[in-house]
């Protein structure tokens, strides 16, 4: 999993990183499926990615996506913005599965399962768990406390419970006791790496 | 006929939303309504990356990458208003605390069914975003649209040929000619803003109209 939500809170160190490190078949979640040449998008031209599971793919500046698609070099999983949430909010929550009206017939409730409660029809959708998410956070602290920073936020705080392995990037960490308790938006036990990258 | 023009479509959305509502905007068309909301009218804007109480456009130079709207565009933010994570923002819309969403479409059938996603062309790469969390989850999902395509085919249709983002969920349709309720399968000319007259509308549509609101 890939936090961010185009440009706003994407780890883009974390990911040139990975980049770096040269991991690949890849099954990445993120929002979109790379801006630019980028952070995502550079993972993507790399080939490392074998399948992307976002909402939005396409995009003025989502050239590289576009390509691999239409080559067939990509396997795309479509899902609509609440239901991805959900999905990885569910995974982090201990949830086996829920019920949404979202997508109740459209295409993309094809195969699934719908089920009738309280004069509604709602469809089966189930948890997206990940084994590593790549964040980004305004700041932390040594036991992974997070503070984000405005519409950065976004799927952070989620995809930190929903993977084995949360790594959050930060502009810096700080001593134990300096963020408010009241301000914590990830407490850290969902967070298992911190990287002081430095304010940009 | 006298057409309104984008901003006066946009115009006209604003001026009937509410004292005190909730509202998303989609993106598009439907972003320009926060440029013509009555300033002695207190509204929330919400966006669906993760913020309410969204204010205009920042000065240039004052943009602020980590504060975007939905459309990944800077945005302010007012005094009052909040950030939070995407599982509670799609929890405000899915749990219908959304007053109005106002979104454009490709086309709307006479039941209220919303086409707005996908042209279903092959070579057409699918984006939903949250398209169909708004269109579910809202109180009122407004849409605003030019009602005829540039071939002159009406978008307000019997029934949708293109892949829906909702069942049975717009309940009023802002156009450039006029503005209908859909109601129970039946549409209602709520008023006619070009002077284009109920018969002529009727014969743009193809869809038997009725006069008067859905109220």
């Amino acid at each position: 999993m890939i936090g961010g939500f185009g440009l706003a809170g994407q780890p883009t160190e974390l990911i040139d990183a990975l980049l770096e490190q040269g991991a690949r078949d890849l099954v990445i979640v993120n929002n979109n499926a790379g801006n630019g040449e980028t952070g995502l998008a550079a993972l993507l031209k790399a080939g490392r990615v074998r399948k992307i599971i976002c909402s939005f793919p396409r995009q003025a500046d989502s050239q590289v996506f576009d390509a691999l698609y239409r080559a067939g070099k990509i396997e795309l999983e479509l899902v609509p913005q609440g239901n991805l949430a959900e999905r990885i909010r569910a995974a982090g929550a201990g949830i086996g599965g829920f019920y949404t009206p979202t997508a109740v017939g459209t295409p993309l409730a094809e195969g699934k399962e719908v089920r009738h409660i309280d004069g509604r029809d709602y469809i089966l959708e189930y948890p997206l768990h990940a084994d590593y998410a790549l964040i980004k956070a305004s700041r932390a602290d040594r036991w992974g406390n997070l503070v984000y920073r405005k519409t950065a936020r976004n799927f952070g705080p989620i995809m930190a419970t929903a993977s084995r392995v949360a790594v959050a990037q930060v502009d810096d960490i700080v001593e134990l006791g300096e963020l408010d308790p009241e301000a914590i938006v990830t407490p850290g036990l969902f967070v298992q790496r911190v990287v002081a990258v430095g304010a940009r | 006929m006298n057409r309104l023009n984008r901003d006066q479509m946009a115009a006209r959305v604003a001026r009937d939303i509410p004292e005190g509502s909730v509202v998303n905007l989609g993106i598009g068309l439907p972003t320009k309504v926060a440029n013509y909301l009555p300033p002695d009218r207190e509204i929330m804007l919400h966006s669906e990356n993760g913020v309410i109480g969204m204010g205009p456009a920042p000065a240039p130079g004052a943009e602020d990458p980590d504060l975007i709207n939905a459309g990944k565009q800077p945005v302010t933010l007012l005094p009052g208003g909040a950030y939070f994570h995407h599982a509670d923002s799609f929890a405000m819309m899915r749990g219908g605390h959304l007053d109005i969403c106002v979104l454009g479409a490709f086309q709307v059938s006479r039941h209220g069914d919303l086409a707005n996603w996908h042209t279903g062309d092959a070579d057409a790469i699918p984006a939903v975003g949250g398209a169909m969390d708004l269109a579910i989850g809202a109180k009122s999902v407004y849409v605003l649209m030019e009602l005829l395509t540039r071939e002159g085919q009406s978008k307000l249709v019997d029934r949708c040929t293109y892949p829906l983002t909702g069942v049975a969920c717009v309940s009023r349709l802002y156009t450039d000619l006029a503005v209908f309720d859909l109601k129970d399968g039946r549409i209602f000319l709520r008023e006619d803003l070009a002077g284009v007259g109920i018969a002529e509308l009727q014969r743009l549509i193809g869809v038997d109209l009725a006069a008067g609101s859905a109220d």
